[in-house]
């Protein structure tokens, strides 16, 4: 791999694009191990610490005492953050590419807060209670707000510039949280229901709603992992991708489905939880390259490991009760937003 | 275009005698702006003090503001209706005029005190303040205030790389606030009871049960705050034609900038913490003034009446309009929004500023 660089500049260049690939199978391997002791780490702290012979009672399917009991509710949740983690990466990564904008999140584009009207209106007007009616309507809005997002912030000269959708995306979401309040204040009584799954995060989990939820990813999930070779080639314009043969709008549309659907269908289950899908997807091409069949299963295995962690920290630093994982994502992602916002050329905003 | 129909109409002046009718013009327009609109204002503001769910009788409510003890009416019209009023003017007046200093001041109409973080800092210290270290009154101005000035210095201080720039500034604005709106949702989700009115004070904006000692502290801020936004707006007019031009032609551009921002903030933090960050007022009330006076003036007065306009309005609507009342913020917030997206489609296809 170490060719003689300083002889062969595009030799050099290529060396930079495609780091060498025993490295990155390392680097997974390590985020696969980390993954796996935050997993371990979600499992066994809480309010009440408990050892492995009662994990392992738990396992077998025992819940006498406090310790297997406890384990029987952090599995789920454990499962929740692991796939949301990813889920929500996975789904940024792919919006970014599709973009072609570095700042490309569910969060920043108001998908989020799309997909809470949608499901709020649910509640309230169509009196919709069950897990997996409320994942259509939320995937239904969260599609319907990121093309709207990404159409009026794309309008104009320079296309979809950084400020323009990131702006597009902070002024929608604040239009449609005050529809949400609109919507919830005459209705004590759905207001409960709403308010606990506004703040939910992953505390809530249950088997039941991850395996209404787990179709819907997998679909998501098959879908962006294919449109990685697309990615590649949309990464270099729009004429270049269709000179080298590619269906420039289906891979487009298709790419960005997948992406919708990975986060509406978590945002339905989880709450609104922003930054996963930004920070993830930045340090993964720090670390194996911006060839996106590496950077998208990277970034979902990095997701999970920070949403899982971002759990566990909350449940840390608040004991005994616990800080919502929305909440460590926005104070951990917040400044590394501002980061990128600071390296980038003015021009380039 | 203006210029143009007036050469056309009369075609022997010269070119300095159509610049200056175009500006008695103008000026002209704009006293008829203020005019009207404080009228409207002074309109609204009586209605809202006569018509509730029991209707006082203008001798009534004009006995109980000079002080005399009137059967019923002192307690509804006095206590609620009064005050109520009286801030929903106030902030208004300060939600229009710090808002349009930010949208003037950095050329993007979107980039208005709600969207770039600073009513979020007010509004997450006044909530942390009165929520988890239950204080309240003065103090709670305070912190807020505090909290607004701060979160503006440090968002400036983050986009300053050789100079502010208005494009970095608003995008990490637009990162501080999602971090502090997450923080003021933490903070109320710890609170002991979910009062849901209570709630969206601080996350849209209400002015239910305010009393005196709520409306004090935001008017003086005004009396304070206002003159000196007044004072700068030749300064501000001239950082529209952008840094460089600014300096050139004699402005301290870092210097005027700094005194605008920590005024401009002052008011909002003021007016947030007695109303909490009452949607998209300081948002619409700037492009709305400048669609009502046209260009080339200075926009800080109409877009504070407007200001006080949309609240007091919104404020009216919200109690009486609707089966359930409504804060305030969500009316606006709900009659804002479509102007919001149209904005926003405009700005981007023209590229422009107000």
């Amino acid at each position: 791999m170490t060719t003689p660089t300083t002889l062969n500049p595009a030799a050099s260049s290529v060396a930079i694009v495609r780091r060498p690939k025993r490295l990155r199978s390392l680097w997974l391997l390590v985020s696969l191990a980390v993954l796996a002791g935050l997993m371990l780490a979600s499992v066994m702290i809480g309010s009440r610490e408990v050892s492995w012979a009662e994990i392992m009672a738990a396992l077998g399917g025992s819940i006498d005492g406090f310790g297997p009991a406890a384990v029987a509710t952090r599995i789920p949740r454990t499962l929740l953050a692991v796939v949301a983690g990813a889920a929500l990466a996975l789904s940024g990564a792919v919006m970014q590419g599709v973009t072609r904008n570095p700042l490309a999140d569910p969060g920043i584009l108001g998908v989020n807060v799309g997909a809470s009207l949608a499901v709020v209106c649910g509640m309230a007007y169509f009196g919709l209670t069950s897990a997996s009616e409320m994942i259509w309507v939320a995937i239904v809005g969260a599609g319907a707000t990121a093309v709207f997002v990404y159409t009026i912030g794309s309008l104009g000269r320079g296309g979809s510039t950084p400020l323009k959708l990131a702006l597009a995306g902070a002024a929608t979401s604040a239009a449609l949280a005050s529809f949400v309040t609109a919507v919830v204040l005459p209705r004590n009584d759905i207001a409960e229901g709403v308010r606990s799954w506004q703040i939910g995060g992953v505390g809530g989990a249950t088997l039941e709603s991850i395996r209404v939820v787990a179709p819907f990813l997998l679909v998501g999930l098959i879908v962006s992992l294919l449109s990685a070779r697309s990615l590649n080639s949309l990464a270099l314009g729009d004429d270049l991708a269709a000179g080298l043969g590619e269906r420039v709008a289906i891979a487009r549309a298709a790419a960005a489905i997948g992406a919708v659907v990975l986060c509406g269908a978590i945002t339905a289950v989880a709450g609104p939880i922003g930054f996963v899908g930004l920070v993830v997807p930045h340090a993964c091409r720090l670390i194996v390259g911006v060839d996106h069949r590496w950077l998208l299963p990277f970034s979902a295995v990095l997701g999970a490991a920070l949403l899982t962690g971002a759990d566990v920290l909350g449940r840390i630093v608040a004991r005994p009760s616990e800080i919502d994982v929305g909440i460590i994502t926005a104070l951990i992602g917040a400044p590394f937003f501002i980061y990128i916002v600071r390296r980038r050329k003015v021009r380039e905003l | 275009m203006t210029l143009e129909r007036s050469v056309a109409d009369a075609p022997l002046l010269s070119t300095a005698q159509v610049v200056a009718r175009g500006r008695v013009r103008r000026t002209a327009r704009r006293r008829w702006v203020i005019a009207v609109l404080a009228a409207l204002i002074v309109l609204g503001y009586i209605v809202s003090l006569l018509v509730g769910q029991t209707f006082y009788s203008p001798a009534e409510v004009i006995g109980v503001i000079l002080g005399q003890d009137v059967p019923g009416a002192s307690f509804t019209v006095g206590r609620l209706r009064l005050p109520r009023a009286t801030l929903a003017v106030l902030a208004g007046l300060c939600f229009g005029m710090g808002g349009v200093t930010f949208q003037t001041m950095l050329r993007n109409p979107l980039a208005s005190p709600d969207i770039i973080g600073i009513s979020s800092g007010a509004s997450a210290a006044a909530a942390f303040a009165i929520v988890t270290l239950s204080i309240s009154g003065t103090a709670v101005s305070v912190l807020a205030i505090g909290a607004g000035l701060g979160v503006a210095l440090l968002i400036y201080a983050l986009s300053f790389k050789s100079g502010v720039l208005g494009t970095r500034l608003i995008l990490i604005g637009i990162g501080i606030a999602a971090m502090l709106d997450s923080l003021t949702a933490y903070v109320l989700s710890r609170a002991a009871m979910w009062d849901l009115q209570e709630a969206t004070r601080w996350l849209t904006g209400n002015l239910n049960g305010v009393s005196w000692a709520q409306t004090v502290p935001v008017l003086i801020a005004l009396v304070v705050l206002a003159p000196v936004l007044l004072g700068q707006s030749r300064n501000l007019s001239m950082s529209q034609l952008g840094d460089d031009t600014a300096s050139a032609l004699g402005v301290r551009v870092e210097r005027s900038r700094l005194i605008l921002i920590i005024a401009a903030v002052g008011l909002i933090a003021f007016a947030t913490a007695a109303a909490g960050p009452i949607a998209f007022v300081a948002f619409l009330a700037g492009p709305i003034a400048a669609r009502i006076v046209g260009p080339g003036v200075s926009l800080l007065v109409p877009a504070a009446l407007v200001g006080a306009l949309l609240v007091l309005v919104g404020d009216f609507l919200g109690q009486f309009a609707f089966g359930t009342r409504m804060p305030v913020g969500v009316i606006t917030g709900v009659l804002g929004a479509p102007y919001l997206i149209y904005l926003i489609i405009r700005t981007n296809r023209a590229g422009g500023s107000l």
